[in-house]
């Protein structure tokens, strides 16, 4: 296709723009709660992030942008007009874009994942025909957008039910969260490493057995607990701080704990939301070179690298000023409580990656803190967000379907 | 940029709380000095002291009015809304008891017999320390939230509140001795001045009192 060129030059620029805000964005629900208790500073959360963001999207990102690149769209349908795929998925990047300009200018809690998943949809079913989305796959994502958020809700709910009866509620919360925090760190280590293990690996080409796959977990998460543990031993209390405020010195022992699940939530993140910018370019350049669609074709792993970097400019230019703003609101979310509400949102949505399940990393980190709310975790949660979150859900999913179709219209006439 | 995490948390009223407590405290404890000034008969530096009693009081109900604005019914908390508003009314009736007690003295510039003078000082600083006492224990809110009012941390918080309930019957003792003290010297005092004087002593017997009700209050919290 002689066209290609252009094709998969414009395909990369939307690409790297969606991934770009990605990290800029999101980058701060996994690591501003570190920042804001001075677990990390920013330097530190932004090298920590970019690691584990690029990891958990190469690593661990296939499932979901396959899930996305030809999931949705039934590409069987297309064999004769492959075009039209690219041109909807052109149009999907920029209308998601679009949306989530308009909708962070005027304040709305909308999910990138959402606005992708709605404009493939739009575009395929009015740009193509109705028959060329899968609606069984479509249902499945659609479930699993609410089953994340009350997942991690009831996971974050657990967790901070035990915190609070084993530590914070003894006699000697201090000697007990010495004790008991390199457990949680453990758990929290071996839950990603072993989702990951099992259902990510596939697209970097290794295979392993299930055996062998919780020794390694294991192995791992017992390496990252005793780093931990020797991180905890070298906190002195703090007797002037602890008279003014009791829990200060325990909280700082969480706060080795959180900056582990820092690090699994944004393994977490870019696992999922990878897929949002990479799926649709890894569409169009499957095209673009093959001439047609391949339904059976491979995810070249350079695509995921490709996405990977572009999270990782995102976080590492605008992504430092969006951490420091969140990190001054949510000192609500001390340690002990931040830790619970993000490894369980980190359990979930990497259980949903390795499914191949785009949901809302924003959306389930949410449900994780409602979840910890609900344990009377937190002093104030305000629910009219909450309701504008609903509200988003419904808004989202249209909204971005209508400026897909638009645009789908738009490069139809337009391009090559 | 919208954060949705960070626009989850509504405004707690947790520390505000913590930090009007300290406010009315700092008011209540302005009326040692305040007495010591006014047994001397000196009017000039009772007045200073008058006016930083009122300027506290000031502050204290500016922050009350911050707070109630700031807890709309949307706001999601582990405790029930009507419960901490009890809890900042009864905090801010100790700086308003204050106010008023002073504002009599000052006014009236009330002579207080010397046959009495040490033991209605004593009497001042007994309510003081009750004040103190409710302080201390408000300022456990932020604990107690995190252990999710169970636990050890309970434990502690009722024997503040113990411990102040002990301050207050002490209070109520001594108030009973300054009465029957007053009124062994009654036939000495200008009458008026007599009636006034029993007036003054109720008024600052119900600073501790309000101290008690704080205790009464966060010991609902306790119960949720």
């Amino acid at each position: 296709m002689e066209e290609s060129l252009v094709y998969i030059g414009l395909a990369a620029a939307f690409g790297l723009f969606m991934a770009w805000g990605i990290g800029a964005n999101d980058v701060a629900n996994a690591m501003a709660t570190s920042v804001g208790s001075k677990a990390l500073t920013i330097k530190q959360a932004i090298f920590v992030a970019a690691i584990f963001e690029f990891l958990g999207a190469v690593l661990a990102g296939g499932e979901v942008t396959d899930t996305v690149r030809k999931g949705i769209v039934d590409t069987g349908l297309l064999e004769n007009t492959p075009k039209l795929l690219v041109y909807g998925m052109l149009a999907a990047l920029l209308s998601a874009g679009t949306w989530l300009l308009i909708a962070s200018r005027n304040g709305w809690p909308v999910s990138t994942t959402h606005s992708i998943v709605g404009a493939i949809v739009g575009f395929s079913a009015v740009g193509i025909g109705v028959d060329a989305v899968q609606w069984g796959k479509v249902g499945e994502i659609v479930m699993s957008w609410v089953i994340s958020p009350l997942t991690a809700g009831f996971i974050a709910y657990l967790i901070y039910q035990s915190v609070q009866r084993l530590i914070l509620r003894q006699e000697d919360p201090l000697e007990k969260a010495k004790r008991y925090v390199p457990v949680y760190i453990f758990f929290a280590a071996f839950t990603i490493t072993l989702v990951t293990i099992l259902k990510g690996l596939k697209h970097v080409g290794l295979t392993i057995s299930l055996r062998d796959a919780y020794l390694l977990a294991i192995a791992i998460a017992v390496g990252i607990a005793l780093v931990g543990a020797l991180a905890i031993r070298r906190i002195q209390p703090d007797k002037k701080a602890d008279k003014k405020a009791h829990f200060y010195t325990v909280e700082r022992v969480f706060g080795v704990l959180m900056i582990v699940t820092a690090c699994g939530m944004a393994f977490a993140h870019g696992s999922n939301d990878v897929a949002n910018a990479i799926g649709p370019v890894a569409a169009v350049i499957g095209i673009a070179t093959n001439g047609s669609i391949a339904a059976k074709s491979a995810l070249p792993i350079w695509v995921l690298v490709l996405g990977g970097i572009g999270i990782v400019i995102g976080l590492a230019t605008f992504g430092r000023h969006v951490i420091a703003t969140v990190g001054k609101k949510i000192t609500q979310l001390t340690p002990s409580r931040g830790f619970a509400a993000e490894l369980a949102a980190a359990t979930t949505i990497v259980i949903a990656s390795g499914t191949g399940m785009p949901v809302s990393t924003t959306h389930t980190l949410v449900g994780a803190v409602l979840g910890v709310g609900i344990a009377r975790g937190i002093e104030a949660i305000d629910l009219r967000v909450v309701a504008r979150i609903f509200v988003s859900w419904v808004v989202t999913i249209p909204a971005g379907a209508f400026l897909a179709i638009v645009f789908f219209f738009i490069f139809k006439t337009v391009l090559p | 940029m919208a954060n949705v995490l960070a626009n989850i948390f509504g405004s707690s009223p947790v520390q505000p709380l913590e930090k009007h407590i300290g406010i009315a405290f700092s008011c209540a404890k302005q009326l040692n000095a305040f007495f010591a000034a006014a047994i001397k008969g000196d009017w000039e530096k009772a007045a200073v002291v008058r006016g930083e009693i009122d300027r506290l009081e000031h502050e204290a109900d500016d922050l009350k009015k911050k707070i109630r604005l700031r807890l709309p019914k949307s706001l999601f908390m582990p405790v029930p809304r009507e419960d901490l508003l009890e809890l900042l009314l009864v905090q801010d009736k100790i700086a308003n008891r204050t106010k008023d007690v002073s504002g009599v003295v000052l006014g009236r510039k009330l002579p207080i017999p010397a046959d009495i003078a040490d033991q209605f000082l004593e009497f001042v600083d007994r309510n003081v320390d009750a004040a103190k006492q409710a302080r201390k224990s408000v300022r456990e809110l932020d604990e107690l939230f995190t252990a999710g009012f169970r636990g050890a941390e309970v434990e502690l918080v009722t024997a503040l509140i113990e411990e102040l309930d002990q301050i207050e019957t002490d209070t109520d003792d001594k108030q009973a001795a300054l009465r029957a003290a007053v009124y062994s010297i009654e036939e000495t005092l200008n009458p008026v001045d007599a009636v006034f004087l029993y007036q003054v002593i109720e008024l600052t017997g119900e600073i501790a009192d309000m101290a008690e009700r704080v205790g009464r209050r966060l010991e609902l919290l306790l119960s949720h």
